[in-house]
């Protein structure tokens, strides 16, 4: 099972010939993930990396029957690439890119409502459920397989959180990261409720960062849920001062409600296994299941 | 990105926004050449000096005067000009050391003939993070602290959300304008003005515009007597003529320099500085430090690349703060290898050659082994980590 991502996903790379998405199209290949192929408009009939160039999303699906996508094309016109892609058919849609402009996202998260998708990120890292598909920039090396699910805004402390978990003794089944930008396509809500519908996941952690109220969100469903799964969380950023951008553009403390520590009480009340220090969520977790 | 008042009107303007008007001036002289061509222009008496810093508040600490003739225009922007400008916005609050003015604007007295026949509203655009939609909040609480009228009275803060596909709608205009409980003329104004004001908003990529005071004269007319305009900075590759408009000199200087590198870097007040890749660890970091007894100097993040050249930079950045008593370096190598970033730790700290506070390294990832045992055999005073948690127990020992 897993979630979003499996062995059988029809990858396509969108950006497929720039230099990052070849980079990371050759990471992936490498790791074994089942990427179909790519789309560069213009480019359309080259081969690349072994794999055919498509010119548009459209044709990907229609030749190659592809269903997820991950795009890597740049700022300006990733807006434009993750519609391109909902309007053709493609289920998942994960947008690694960095540094969309918020009224583009604004207008791509209403148009892609219509459509039967699910869109991740964008300015993540990507998912990856370990030993069958990584659709993402993460090390491969760090995710070993097993039944902890992880969802969380950053990219290394994601690498972090596996790294722990799979020191403790445990292992991956999907991790998820949805991106830290203000606008986002699967809040940590809709990711942990994946994880909590699948039967592969025992137990998940949730790392989250100051800003919006994403993580107030997910507690009132994880509580919801009776808690059926044990949820180990942490929020970065206790030491950042109110009303400025630490890196991510969503990362900014505005009000109350947005710090740290407001949303760690939530988390708490909620019944998730809070973690003060980022270094204790593998020990964390071996304690929640026990 | 922020912009000064003055240039936030302009963009206003630029879209049709009726605004008070007025001119910028560096120096006294040019503020009396402003205040004299501003009464030719406008008809205006009198003029209001306003300090042009990066924080609301400005009226508070003695930065906004009104000069009814030539020697109060003199009088108040030689005094405004130059003052170190104390608001409860500025680093420190009223009791900080203040924000260095170095521009003032004159501007035309948009409340005369009649001062008590005008009205102040409130008008602000932002995004509506929860929504995923721009939201226009108003009120008719104008010319004072809005975080007050929120918190004391909410009955009368109003919010009007705008559909992504069809943009702000007629209707919606209207409904602002009777809701400020305007009708007639000013009610016209006003729906022109709301229009306006948001293709502005849209139109210049903006994250908040606020109005306040809005303006409602005796003869009916809108007008922005003040405006705080935050542009979104990944959308200024759309607008070069915006990104023109960036005033360095209103940023910590540092931080400045940071960014030239295309390094991440926020300057904190603790004394234990760190460098990270990624802004989530980065922040994760800072948060261990604190837990280990220190406090963070900065937030840092070094990016992909992670190389000699840069590392160089970050140590430089970091070390021009005289509080920073410790460095700790935390990289998780997935697609950057331990070993690469390791070697540049070393040749960066042989290059500087005069770094005289502990530094404590921690690497893992891809070649974490080989990467500690470069720090390990390199006969600098670094100490290596591989755990997050080692880490954290080598900067309590050095701080304590």
């Amino acid at each position: 099972m897993s979630v979003l991502v499996n062995k059988d996903s029809k990858i396509i790379v969108q950006g497929f010939t720039g230099k990052e998405g070849s980079f990371h199209a050759g990471q992936m290949i490498e790791y074994g993930t089942n990427i179909i192929g790519g789309v560069t408009p213009g480019k359309g009939g080259q081969d690349h990396l072994g794999k055919p160039v498509f010119n548009s999303v459209d044709e990907a699906v229609s030749k190659a029957r592809a269903d997820t996508t991950i795009i890597f094309v740049p700022p300006k016109f990733a807006g434009d690439a993750i519609m391109e892609a909902a309007e053709a058919g493609i289920k998942v849609i994960i947008c690694i890119t960095e540094g969309i402009p918020v009224q583009d996202m604004v207008k791509v998260k209403a148009y892609i409502e219509k459509f039967d998708c699910t869109l991740v990120g964008p300015n993540c890292p990507g998912v990856i459920t370990p030993g069958e598909a990584k659709v993402g920039i993460m090390p491969g090396f760090v995710f070993k397989k097993g039944r902890i699910g992880i969802v969380s805004k950053s990219g290394t402390l994601t690498y972090e959180a596996a790294d722990q978990i799979v020191k403790a003794g445990l292992g991956i089944s999907t991790a998820i990261g949805i991106g830290g930008d203000p606008i986002i396509g699967t809040p940590t809500k809709e990711a942990i409720q994946l994880l909590m519908e699948d039967p592969e996941t025992d137990a998940i952690v949730m790392i989250g960062e100051i800003g919006g109220n994403y993580e107030a969100l997910a507690s009132e469903f994880i509580k919801s849920t009776g808690n059926k799964k044990p949820v180990v969380g942490f929020i970065a950023g206790k030491t950042a001062p109110a009303g400025r951008t630490m890196g991510h553009a969503g990362a900014i403390v505005g009000g109350e409600d947005d710090t740290a520590e407001a949303k760690m009480k939530i988390m708490a009340a909620c019944g998730i296994h809070v973690v003060e220090s980022p270094a204790e969520i593998g020990s964390t977790m071996l304690k929640a299941l026990s | 990105m922020n912009l000064h008042e003055y240039q936030g009107k302009e963009v206003l303007a630029s879209y049709g926004v009726a605004i008070q008007r007025g001119k910028v001036a560096n120096t006294v002289e040019e503020a009396v050449t402003a205040f004299k061509e501003l009464q030719v222009e406008t008809g205006t008496e009198a003029v209001v000096v306003k300090a042009q810093i990066h924080a609301g508040g400005r009226g508070k600490g003695g930065g906004v005067k009104l000069a009814k003739n030539m020697d109060e225009l003199k009088e108040h922007a030689a005094n405004i000009l130059g003052m170190m400008l104390k608001t409860p916005q500025t680093p420190g609050g009223m009791e900080g050391t203040g924000k260095l003015v170095r521009k003032v604007l004159v501007a035309e007295d948009t409340y005369a003939p009649d001062f008590d026949a005008c009205k102040e509203y409130y008008v602000s655009i932002l995004m509506d993070r929860t929504k995923k939609k721009n939201v226009i909040i108003y009120s008719t609480e104008g010319g004072m602290d809005i975080e007050a009228v929120a918190e004391d009275t909410p009955e009368l803060l109003h919010k009007e959300y705008i559909d992504p596909h069809m943009g702000l709608l007629g209707f919606q205009s209207r409904k602002i304008a009777f809701n400020l409980g305007l009708s007639g003329q000013a009610f016209k104004e006003m729906t022109k003005f709301i229009s306006k004001l948001y293709s502005a908003f849209v139109g210049s990529d903006a994250s908040l515009f606020e109005i306040n005071p809005c303006l409602h004269t005796a003869d009916d007319r809108i007008l922005a007597v003040d405006a705080k305009v935050s542009l979104d900075e990944n959308a200024l590759f759309r607008h070069p003529d915006l990104a023109a408009m960036r005033d360095t000199t209103e940023e910590d200087p540092t931080e400045v320099e940071a960014q030239s590198y295309g390094l991440n870097y926020v300057n904190l007040d603790g004394n234990v500085g760190c460098m990270v890749n990624g802004a989530g660890l980065a922040m994760a970091t800072m948060d261990i430090i604190k837990l280990s007894g220190g406090s963070p100097a900065n937030f840092l993040d070094v990016g992909g690349t992670a190389d000699a050249a840069r590392v160089e930079q970050a140590f430089r950045i970091i070390l021009k703060d005289d509080n920073v008593k410790a460095i700790l370096i935390n990289i998780f190598g997935g697609i950057v290898r331990c070993d690469r970033v390791a070697q540049g730790i070393v040749d960066a700290y042989k290059n500087m050659g005069n770094i005289t506070v502990p530094i404590i390294v921690r690497l893992q990832g891809t070649n974490a082994d080989i990467a500690k045992t470069i720090i390990d055999n390199s006969g600098l005073e670094v100490q290596s980590a591989i755990l997050l948690q080692e880490a954290a127990d080598k900067v309590k020992e050095v701080i304590s």
